[in-house]
């Protein structure tokens, strides 16, 4: 079924195809010699935001135990149940966890883990190459997530919303 | 009769004796023949070949950079050895058959889109020829007589290798990619023909040689045809374009519309037959250019590569036909990378609606004008002959450009229409728009 079209008087500048072209190729050529955006990844990279929530990481004491208390907060908040934690508690009724697991395939970077820590124990890192070849491989134990050494996410702060 | 051999003698060139005494004859003349031929065959192809495998490196190149991406850089030196990689995992890959594709012709036509290319090379001259002690050696591998007229037919056996991949293949959108590519071929084949006939006026010869003569003698930027017969060169790189399927004529190709068209069902060494194919016309399409237009090998400011006819003029102007030859293909990426894809209803009125009618209005014009300025008694070569052929040309580019050139080309479908009846068939829709069923009653 044929419908009415509006049809637009455009100016010769516009219909003229040759004009069209060469302005066109004008573009073109500009971009030709301009600065290029590549980034080559593996020798260059690209600067990590400080707020850029990544890899996690267990913050250890001085005596190179791991920071957290095994208060439960953190499988409780996380969105997409990927912590993994059985409390356990030694003589002097001090808790530690004895199993801390993080699936780095479930985790959302979501980031809450970190803001809900008491100890600031558990952080998302700044960091994004991982490589495993198998999936179980992507489950990091407490040993491996104390052994990591990038820097940590920088919380959002109110009072500076920005993170100048 | 007349004029076209007064043409001829104003032509030919007024050379030299040549320094050393040369056999034109006898057996010692055909040895020197047959190891020029198979050297120049050797070297040639050579040249072309590895040309081709670096042009699609450098087609990538282009692209990247004016994407402002980097492109290809990984493999060897700044993504030199990129061609041989990607010829030796084409070679590993799988070739696959289509259950339904006829076999023989299947296998045939990467061939038959490649060879055309090729032997249209062999006939163009590429350096200056060379006096040597063993005879005059030609620089073309085939130095036909009749080296356009061959040309024009050899060129358009191209079509053949598309059209059976599309058909052979079994595949509806490899068919129609290779019905949309014959129907282009042809339409362009015609206006490039046309296109070319002021440049046989002007030389009075279909040797490509002859060609190429007539624009080495006389000052260098007036004696070169594309001052000479501007629009004729226009028509014919549009043409030539449309002819070696590359954007904004890759209708037989279309990735959005007909998936890769022709070559969807081709895999591994076969379809890379038919990429090297693209990039063989398009140097040979560039080399024509060159030859037609610019002079062929002639260097422009000087006289020196004309009349040396030494070892070193041959190389210097093979260098310099080289560096012609890629500035159209830097050209064809250039504009690859800027124009979209015509609709099918537009190329095809481009051809015939358009080119058709002007490369023989420019038949005309060009035509009347040599022979007047015949009669007025300016000889070929001459400056004023130049300048005539030239600011006439000045004049049809303007008419053409500013006056033909209004959303004619790339616009909707009404444009074509008659002023009158556009408004009529606007009026007509627009009450049919209204007109409802209920209303009519029924």
């Amino acid at each position: 079924m044929a419908i009415g079209v509006k049809v637009l008087e455009r100016p010769i500048a516009q219909t003229s195809y040759v004009r069209a072209t060469l302005s066109g190729m004008a573009v073109t050529l500009k971009h030709l010699f301009s600065d290029k955006v590549t980034i080559q990844y593996p020798e260059q990279k690209w600067a990590l935001s400080p707020r850029w929530r990544g890899t996690h990481r267990m913050l250890t004491t001085e005596d190179g135990k791991a920071k957290c208390v095994a208060c439960g907060l953190c499988p409780t908040v996380c969105p997409s149940n990927c912590i993994k934690l059985v409390p356990g508690e030694d003589e002097q009724g001090n808790r530690y966890p004895l199993l801390f697991e993080i699936d780095e395939f479930r985790c959302i970077f979501c980031g809450y883990c970190q803001e809900v820590c008491p100890e600031e124990a558990i952080h998302v890192g700044r960091h994004f190459e991982n490589s495993e070849y198998s999936r179980e491989g992507f489950v990091y134990d407490l040993e491996r997530l104390m052994a990591q050494t990038h820097p940590v996410c920088e919380m959002w702060d109110p009072s500076d919303p920005k993170g100048e | 009769m007349m004029f076209p051999l007064m043409w001829l003698q104003a032509a030919a060139p007024a050379q030299p004796v040549p320094p050393l005494t040369i056999t034109t004859s006898g057996p010692e003349h055909f040895k020197a023949w047959l190891v020029s031929t198979i050297i120049k065959i050797l070297v040639l192809f050579t040249i072309y070949l590895v040309g081709v495998a670096f042009l699609t490196l450098l087609e990538r190149k282009i692209a990247a950079w004016i994407q402002d991406r980097l492109g290809p850089n990984r493999v060897g030196p700044s993504g030199l050895l990129q061609p041989a990689a990607d010829g030796l995992k084409n070679i590993m890959k799988e070739e696959t058959y289509p259950g339904a594709a006829y076999k023989p012709l299947f296998v045939l036509a990467p061939a038959l889109s490649f060879i055309p290319a090729l032997m249209t090379m062999a006939v163009i001259p590429f350096a200056a020829p060379w006096y040597s002690r063993y005879g005059v050696i030609d620089m073309a591998i085939a130095p036909m007589p009749i080296g356009f007229l061959y040309i024009l037919s050899i060129s358009s056996l191209g079509v053949y290798g598309i059209v059976l991949a599309g058909w052979s293949s079994n595949n509806k959108y490899s068919l129609l990619g290779g019905l949309r590519s014959s129907a282009q071929m042809i339409s362009y084949e015609i206006a490039m023909g046309l296109a070319t006939i002021p440049v046989l006026l002007l030389s009075g010869n279909v040797s490509l040689s002859a060609i190429v003569e007539q624009q080495t003698t006389g000052q260098w930027p007036l004696a070169w045809n594309v001052f000479g017969c501007t629009l004729a060169f226009f028509i014919f790189m549009v043409s030539a374009f449309a002819e070696t399927n590359r954007l904004p004529f890759d209708l037989p190709e279309a990735e959005s519309e007909l998936i890769a068209g022709y070559h969807s069902e081709y895999s591994a060494m076969k379809f890379s037959m038919f990429f090297i194919a693209e990039y063989a016309n398009m140097v040979t399409a560039s080399a024509l250019m060159a030859t037609l237009f610019f002079g062929g090998w002639d260097i422009p400011f000087t006289l020196w590569d004309n009349y040396a006819h030494s070892l070193a003029a041959t190389l210097a102007t093979f260098v310099f036909f080289l560096v012609k030859i890629m500035f159209f293909v830097f050209l064809y990426m250039w504009i690859r990378w800027t124009l979209p894809r015509f609709r099918y209803d537009q190329l095809m009125s481009l051809g015939w609606k358009i080119f058709l009618p002007l490369a023989l209005t420019y038949i005309v014009v060009m035509a009347a004008t040599i022979v007047g300025l015949s009669y007025a008694g300016y000889a070929r070569g001459s400056w004023q002959f130049g300048a005539t052929l030239l600011v006439l040309n000045i004049i049809c580019l303007a008419l053409v450009f500013l006056i033909l050139d209004r959303g004619r080309i790339v616009s909707p479908a009404y444009s074509r229409l008659d002023r009158r009846n556009l408004e009529k068939l606007r009026h007509a829709t627009l009450d049919r728009a209204r007109f409802t069923p209920a209303e009519a009653g029924d």
